[in-house]
Parts: C-alpha cells; structure tokens; sequence
C-alpha cells in the first residue's frame, strides 16, 4: 500500500512559487535532501519554516559556522564531565549514555514524529564538512564508538540545507541532493510577499516603494544589492515614520536600510544625479 | 526511457550520473512528474542540475531535444514505450508526398486524439499510426511538414515548440578547472605553528596526565594554544592585454585564492605584462588605484609566499629597456628584470604561474620572455598540476 504522502502547498506566511513547491515535494517523495541556494534574502532560511509550519512538524535548526564540525551534529562525548564526576563521586559514572549529548542531527533521528531539519548555511563550514555527512545523510544513522549503539532514524526527517555558494560544495554530496536555486522574484511576486507580511497596507506606498527599489536594484555597480528582506525592512520604516511616499526615489528617506555599505551609499548618489558613476573605471 | 536525453545532456557537458538518472527514474514511477511535460521539466532540473551556472546549458539541451514535442497531457504510457523501443528512421531527404499533409493544427489534434484510442500496437514505417520512421503526421524519426512529434530527437525542426526560453543566461560559467579543485589544491598552502597569539583553548592531554599526577590524582585540566597557519601570501596578476584569453581561468584562481580563509594574510595587486615602480589594486590597471612598488616592499616582510599569475609573453623591450613600460605615458628608469630582481631578493619564496600550456613555451609568441622570467623565478603552469608543484616549492624550506 502507498504510504500517504506529505505534500507541502506553501503557508499563509510564505510566497512559494510553483517551482520551489514542486522541488520540495519531489525531496519529500524521494527522501533526499534538498539543497536550496540563492541571493541572500531570498527566504531560504524561512522555507525550512513554512514547511514544518504547513506539515505541522517540529522543525530542528542546525546552524552552521565556519567551525562546525560533522561530529558536533551526531553527538559529543562529554569526557571532562565524566572524568569530574569520577573524582567527585557523582552520578552514575558507569552509565557512559549519560555522558553521550546527542547533536542536531542526532536530536532529528531519535524523535519519535517526523521532523524538518534544517542545516543553515553549510558553505560556512570546513571544505570537508558535506563529505563527512554523506553516510549519515544517505542511511539516516550513525554508531556512537563509546556506547556501541547505532542510532537509526524513526521517522526519515525532511531535511533541507541552504547554502550561500561561499564556497564550492563536492561532487559526491552534491549527487545526492534535490537542487533548487530561488529566483529573485520578479514584481507581481514581490508585492505579493508584501501583502502577505503588511496585510492591506496602502496601495500606493508599495507601488512608490517598490519602484524605487527596482531602480536601486538595477544599478549594477553596487556591491550588495538589496534584497527581499531589507525591502520589507524598508516599507516598514516607511510605513511607522509616515513620511511621504510620493517621489521615494528623489527624496529617498532611511536609505541606510536598504544599503548597508558606504560606498554603495556614495554609488547611489552619484548615479542619481549624474546618471551613471566612473567608480569602477 | 529518454537514455538518448541521458547522453545528450552528458555529449553536451553536463555532468549528469547514472545515480541521478537512476533516481529520476525513481521519481518518475512515483508519477512525480505530474504526467505533464513541464512537470517532466521541472523534475529533471531539480534532479540532475546541481548549479544555477548550469541551468541555461539545460534550458538549451532540454529545447533541443524536446524541440517540437505538445503531447497531450495523459498520453499513455504504452506508447512512449512503442516509440522508444524502435531505431527505424527515415532518410533525411525522403519527404513523402508533401501536399497530402498540410493539414490544420487543430484536425491534426483531433487526429491524434482519436489514434490513441485506436491504436492497439506498435507501428512503424507507416503513413497512419504512431511510430516511427513513416510519413504519418504523429511519432518520431519520420518526415512530416506539419505534425506532432512524440518523444525522440527533433530532426526537421517543422514541429511545435515547447521549451527555449533561456532563463539563467547570466548564470553561465564553463567550468574548465573549477573553483573547488583550485580552493583544495590551496589547502595545501600550509605551515602550522602554535606561537600565534590567540585565546588557549584546545586540551593538551600530555600536559593534564602529567599535572594530575603531581597533584596525586586530583584531576587538573592543561589547554594550549590552537595550531595556526601562518603562511601569508602576495598576490601578483597580470591582466589586460594578452592575459584576455585566460581570465576566465585566472578568475577562477583569484576567486579560489580570496575565499581561502586559512591565510594569515592575503595580498592582491596587479600589473602589466611587467613589474615596474608602481604596482594596481584593481585588475583595470589605472594610474589612479595604485600603489608604489617600493610601498610593498616595505611594508611586507620576506615571509610572504609571492605568486605570480602571468603569460609573461611581451615585447622584450618591456622587460630590458628603461622606458619599456607598454602603457604610454608612464616612464621606467629601471627595467622589467630589475624589478624582478628585486622581488627575487626581497622575498624568500616566489613561483611564476603561466597558464599558457607548457608544452607550447619554446615556440609561443613571447618565448624569449617566457624562458627569461622562467629563470628568474621557478615557473608552472596553471594547471592543477602545476598549481600543486608550486606550493610544493612555495612550502619547501
């Protein structure tokens, strides 16, 4: 009998075009992590979310940094611990499982219901880092030297992982992955994203914000382009201040949302008055 | 199914695994391509494209070989597998008697439909069922100026077009030595020491084995300091001119080089064909963004691995004559080689990366130059090969 299947259909709380939906289902389907890149600010982060938002799912967070080692997700042997607690005569030093701290992805193979484990940001660790994971990603399991138990999942999490291409990922982990690449949305999209996070908010003032902020966008000498995230930033700003929203682009309130760099600040003034900037030449 | 679109997307540089198209097949059966040809799309990409730089490589492979199919979307199975079990073709000249089948698009569908329902068998060679090689407006590998393609390669391209919308042309690299094969090859980069200043924070077991026995078995914990890289590396790029045909190549390096985050210090400049008493902080070699040589001298100590990134193919003039320099205006008392020299002196360790080929050195345009900085500095090509033995002789005391 086919198992009933998991479909994910986007939340209330997230735009999700036709595209992504239909690589999320294809992962669930095939129990394979999905990999998921694209600009920063593109919500790769909120789509681990929406998803154990809409499944109703725990959802384990793994963030990476660039010291993270494969091991810290398993689990982590609190040898110190135990050689203090022997000293002192505290605990139950014989019972090694006691001293065995389970990691994230460990924490995702031992629940007993179904979760979305989302591993954040995997380009920040070490270069070998995706390697280590193959076996425990492709299985679902992994043995624990010190207790010599293996810990076998119950229930195949979901699992997603973002990735910001700050650095190459290899070949081998990258075969066993749903690929996806989040477009940055065009504007019908994006001021359906707005509406989802302002509700019925003035028409005008998206319309007048959303247009200076394509023009911003378009200028292709900045170093970091605004994203998604800082246009919400932004409108709300807009909105909370009150000031006027006709002509954004020549009045230009709270610029430093949108542009978190100065050069890119001092970019922008040149183009707006002089049409174009020698910057870069 | 479709192993012919398994060997094109490979024939055309996508490096797509049998794993991958063993689970495509997978998904396939799972009917996870909604029966629909852009479901059957969107499923292959997110399968077998491993990187936005590839999408567009797919878009195009995908048109080609797709190019001309509108099936409808429930067409049944067995007759994907009647068409894709059959080699017959018609010769590409042999276009059947073509009045007969100018035919309106949309009897032509109706047509179609009504086969289907007809059709209990394979069928080849023919004028009227689905299959291949025949003059029948429905199958594949036959000629029809007007009729519907079911499945197999477009060769006369008179069908109707599906997919070719190109997407993801910006994302396009054509990877020749990717990115990720250089960063590994820099890991190598390395030479530890632990007199680096920095918090203790990694236990030293020796040293808490000893100090828990001095203290009779009372446990006492000992950290020592982290082991750092300390290797530091000067940068040197040629661009413009002549180095055009290898930027892409040389980007790749550069971009390889700058997300290496395990050197202590990573210095960048560039320069022209030369080195002379001014040396660039941007690849656009302006007077502007520059700073003196000799500045760099003096602020860099001699520990820093130098590498060279360079064709060293030049006028000989730019290297042995004051005044050589190839951009006008700007004026060398001192040559090329003496400022090679320099750098020789200066600091303890330096290569020359070429990323011409080196079995064309002897003969290429600039060989006497080539050969002439080649024995001032050791030099290899830029290649993974060559990179590799250039750390070699970077690392070695």
């Amino acid at each position: 009998m086919r198992k009933q299947m998991n479909i994910f259909k986007g939340s209330k709380n997230y735009v999700v075009t036709d595209e992504l939906m239909n690589a999320v289902n294809v992962s669930i389907a095939l129990q394979k992590p999905l990999l998921i890149k694209g600009e920063p600010g593109t919500g790769k982060t909120m789509l681990a979310e929406a998803i154990a938002d809409s499944l109703d799912m725990p959802l384990i967070i793994w963030s990476i940094k660039s010291t993270t080692k494969a091991q810290d997700g398993l689990y982590v042997y609190d040898t110190v611990q135990r050689l203090y607690d022997s000293q002192f005569g505290e605990g139950d030093v014989k019972n090694i499982g006691q001293y065995i701290k389970l990691g994230k992805l460990g924490e995702a193979f031992t629940s007993q219901r179904q979760v979305v484990l989302l591993i954040d940001e995997i380009d920040k660790a070490d270069l070998e880092f995706p390697n280590d994971l193959l076996w425990e990603l492709d299985k679902m399991e992994f043995y624990i030297n010190e207790t010599k138990e293996t810990i076998k999942t119950k229930q195949r999490p979901i699992v997603i992982i973002t990735s910001n291409a700050e650095k190459e990922l290899p070949d081998a982990f990258l075969r066993r992955c749903i690929f996806h690449y989040i477009e940055f949305p065009d504007e019908e999209k994006m001021e359906e994203i707005i509406r989802v996070h302002y509700g019925d908010i003035n028409s005008k003032l998206v319309a007048n914000a959303m247009e200076a902020f394509y023009k911003i966008r378009g200028m292709k000498d900045l170093q970091k382009r605004p994203s998604t995230s800082e246009l919400l930033d932004w409108i709300q700003a807009l909105m909370v201040s009150g000031v006027s929203t006709e002509d954004l682009y020549e009045a230009m309130p709270f610029l430093g949302v949108l542009l978190k760099k100065n050069q890119d600040m001092e970019m922008f003034n040149e183009i707006k008055e002089k049409g174009y900037s020698l910057r870069n030449w | 199914m479709f192993l012919e679109f398994f060997y094109l997307l490979r024939a055309r540089g996508l490096d797509v695994s049998i794993n991958e198209w063993m689970t495509l097949e997978e998904a396939l059966d799972k009917g996870l391509a909604k029966a629909s040809l852009t479901g059957f799309y969107r499923l292959c990409r997110s399968i077998l494209i491993k990187t936005e730089s590839d999408y567009d490589k797919f878009d195009q492979v995908f048109a080609e070989y797709f190019k001309g199919v509108e099936t409808p979307e429930d067409l049944p199975e067995e007759f994907w597998n009647w068409l894709s079990g059959s080699e017959l073709e018609r010769a590409l000249d042999d276009l059947g008697d073509r009045e007969l089948f100018a035919k309106e698009l949309d009897e032509l569908l109706r047509m179609f439909e009504e086969r289907i329902k007809e059709q209990k068998e394979k069928h080849d060679g023919g004028s009227y069922w689905i299959g291949t090689g025949g003059t029948s407006s429905m199958g594949r590998g036959g000629y029809n100026p007007a009729g519907i393609r079911v499945g197999g390669k477009g060769r006369h391209k008179t069908a109707l077009q599906v997919a070719g919308e190109r997407n993801f042309k910006d994302f396009r690299e054509d990877t020749i030595l990717d990115i990720r094969t250089f960063q590994m090859a820099f890991r190598k980069l390395r030479q530890y020491s632990s007199r680096v200043e920095s918090q203790e924070k990694e236990l030293d077991i020796d040293k808490t084995v000893d100090e828990t026995c001095d203290k009779g078995g009372m446990l006492s914990l000992a950290y020592e300091r982290p082991r750092k890289n300390t290797v530091k590396v000067l940068l040197l790029i040629d661009s413009e001119g002549s180095m055009l045909p290898y930027s892409r190549l040389c980007n790749r390096l550069f971009q390889a080089v700058s997300r290496s985050n395990h050197f202590k210090d990573l210095k960048i400049y560039y320069f022209h064909n030369a080195i002379y008493d001014r040396l660039y902080t941007t690849p656009y070699c302006k007077i502007r963004d520059s700073v003196d040589t000799m500045w760099v001298f003096n602020r860099l100590d001699s520990d820093y691995k130098v590498i060279f990134v360079g064709d060293a193919a030049m006028a000989p003039s730019e290297l042995y004559r004051p005044g050589g320099n190839a951009i006008i205006g700007l004026f060398n008392r001192e040559t090329g080689m003496e400022w090679f020299q320099k750098f020789k002196k200066r600091f303890k360790k330096q290569i020359w990366l070429n990323p011409i080929e080196k079995n064309s050195w002897e003969w290429t345009y600039g060989a006497q130059t080539i050969h002439d900085i080649g024995t001032v500095f050791p030099m290899y090509e830029l290649s993974l090969d060559g990179l590799e033995k250039g750390i070699k002789k970077l690392l070695a005391r």
